[in-house]
């Protein structure tokens, strides 16, 4: 039996310092998005300290891999592998929970209806894929890497190539929606998103390294992207209700 | 001194104006990768307690009606019971996504009413609904509650109301009755009408 995160107790309260503040003005569309009040701070309650499960049975075969999930036919770009592990505070595994990735085309076009970028769309790249966390936290997604492109927000911003994260705990109040960088992208540091994390290592813990090691030869590069989500309280000396 | 060995929680970043791409691909019109958004309900049929409506509009600082917003809601069985806890009813599974009209920016929750659940103290919680909001701008998912306002006696008496200081902002956290079983909850980013949000 792997030692794993608890998946019930009270939630660790976030480190607000470690995560961007509502209020970030050189990204603009924070700037009339900011709860302006201070937060109402709150013990975890039975509300978030328990959360939806999701089962294998809502996955499809080709649910993580992004090149052929669409159609069935091959999407252009460089093919990548990226994989980690969804992990605790304590760096214990957290298994079966759903990991959502999204994510431009390889030319930096989304499959959306608001986005009008003069990069085509790739007929067959939804930018759309899922998976369950295994009994040791790992995940894994085949796909292509995103292009980077331009967005209105100053008058000469990029998003640097990115694959969006949207990650489900044990508990409602672990949600948590995250953003993966590339290691060695220039636009990395000019992005007014990625800096709206305060620290630089901060936003190290959202650039993922190349992994050889996990590399195919003559297939596919191999990106490694591990998540930490908020821990749980674990002492024998936590007064808990009955069934708590 | 020894290492805590300690991880920090990945930090947070915004869910885009493009979420529904990876949440909601059949909501946006992006069929044929999954047969079913997730979370279309929070129930299924023989949910037992009282189905309701709730439709509101998130509104930001300028006044302006987010039409990029998604929202996902966690909530008890009309008996107080979360799933999977002894005694929850089999037909709440509790967990709803949904996300703005693209034109409108209206959403809408069709659920059953929440019983009480306990607080960590043992004192019962008002029923609620609990919201998690995110957003192109929002940097960290906020927060919220749904509460009642025809449910005053237990709103009265909820230790979670109590921890909001200034008490007029309550109000902010109460849907209204427009209809029987339908309610109005509109969620203000900033301003005079600020909704409250938990750090929780």
């Amino acid at each position: 039996m792997p030692d794993t995160a608890p998946a019930t107790g009270p939630l660790i309260g976030r480190d607000r310092n470690w995560h961007p503040p509502a209020y970030t003005p050189h990204y603009k569309t924070s700037v009339t998005r900011a709860p302006q009040r201070a937060l109402v701070a709150l013990g975890s309650t039975l509300t978030e300290e328990t959360g939806p499960a999701f089962g294998h049975s809502i996955l499809g075969p080709l649910d993580n891999n992004l090149i052929l999930n669409f159609t069935g036919q091959p999407a252009i770009g460089e093919r990548i592998i990226v994989h980690g592990r969804v992990l605790d505070d304590s760096a214990r595994p957290v298994p079966g929970v759903l990991v959502e990735i999204w994510q431009a085309n390889a030319g930096g076009r989304y499959r959306h209806k608001k986005d009008g970028y003069l990069a085509p769309l790739d007929p067959n790249f939804a930018g759309c894929g899922r998976a369950i966390t295994a009994p040791d936290g790992r995940y894994e997604f085949l796909t292509v890497r995103p292009g980077a492109y331009p967005w209105p927000n100053r008058t000469n911003d990029w998003r640097p190539m990115h694959i969006h994260f949207s990650v489900f705990g044990t508990g409602f109040g672990q949600r948590l929606i995250t953003q993966m960088y590339f290691e060695g992208d220039p636009l990395i540091a000019r992005c007014p998103i990625v800096n709206t994390v305060p620290s630089a290592d901060g936003v190290g813990q959202l650039v993922a390294p190349l992994d050889m090691n996990a590399a195919i030869p003559m297939d596919c590069l191999a990106y490694k992207f591990d998540i930490v989500l908020r821990g749980r309280r674990q002492t024998r000396f936590e007064n808990r209700l009955e069934g708590m | 001194m020894q290492n805590l060995h300690q991880l920090k929680e990945s930090p947070s970043q915004t869910a885009g104006p493009y979420v529904h791409i990876g949440c909601m691909p059949n909501f946006l019109g992006n069929t044929g990768t999954y047969p079913v958004d997730l979370g279309v309900s929070p129930m299924l049929d023989g949910a037992l307690g009282q189905a309701i409506t709730i439709t509101g509009r998130v509104i930001d600082g300028a006044g302006m009606v987010l039409r990029d917003v998604m929202i996902e809601s966690w909530q008890a069985d009309a008996a107080g019971h979360y799933p999977g806890q002894p005694g929850a009813d089999a037909n709440v599974t509790g967990w709803a996504r949904f996300a703005a009209d693209f034109d409108t920016g209206f959403w809408t929750l069709h659920t059953i009413k929440p019983g009480r659940a306990p607080a960590p103290n043992g004192q019962l919680m008002t029923p609620h609904i609990a919201l998690w909001i995110v957003a192109r701008g929002i940097n960290i998912g906020l927060q919220t509650r749904i509460c009642f306002a025809d449910e005053a006696p237990a709103n009265a008496a909820c230790p979670v109301l109590a921890r909001v200081e200034h008490k007029d902002r309550i109000a902010t956290l109460l849907a209204h009755a427009t209809a029987p079983g339908t309610y109005s909850f509109d969620i203000h980013l900033q301003g005079d009408a600020e909704t409250v949000f938990f750090d929780i």
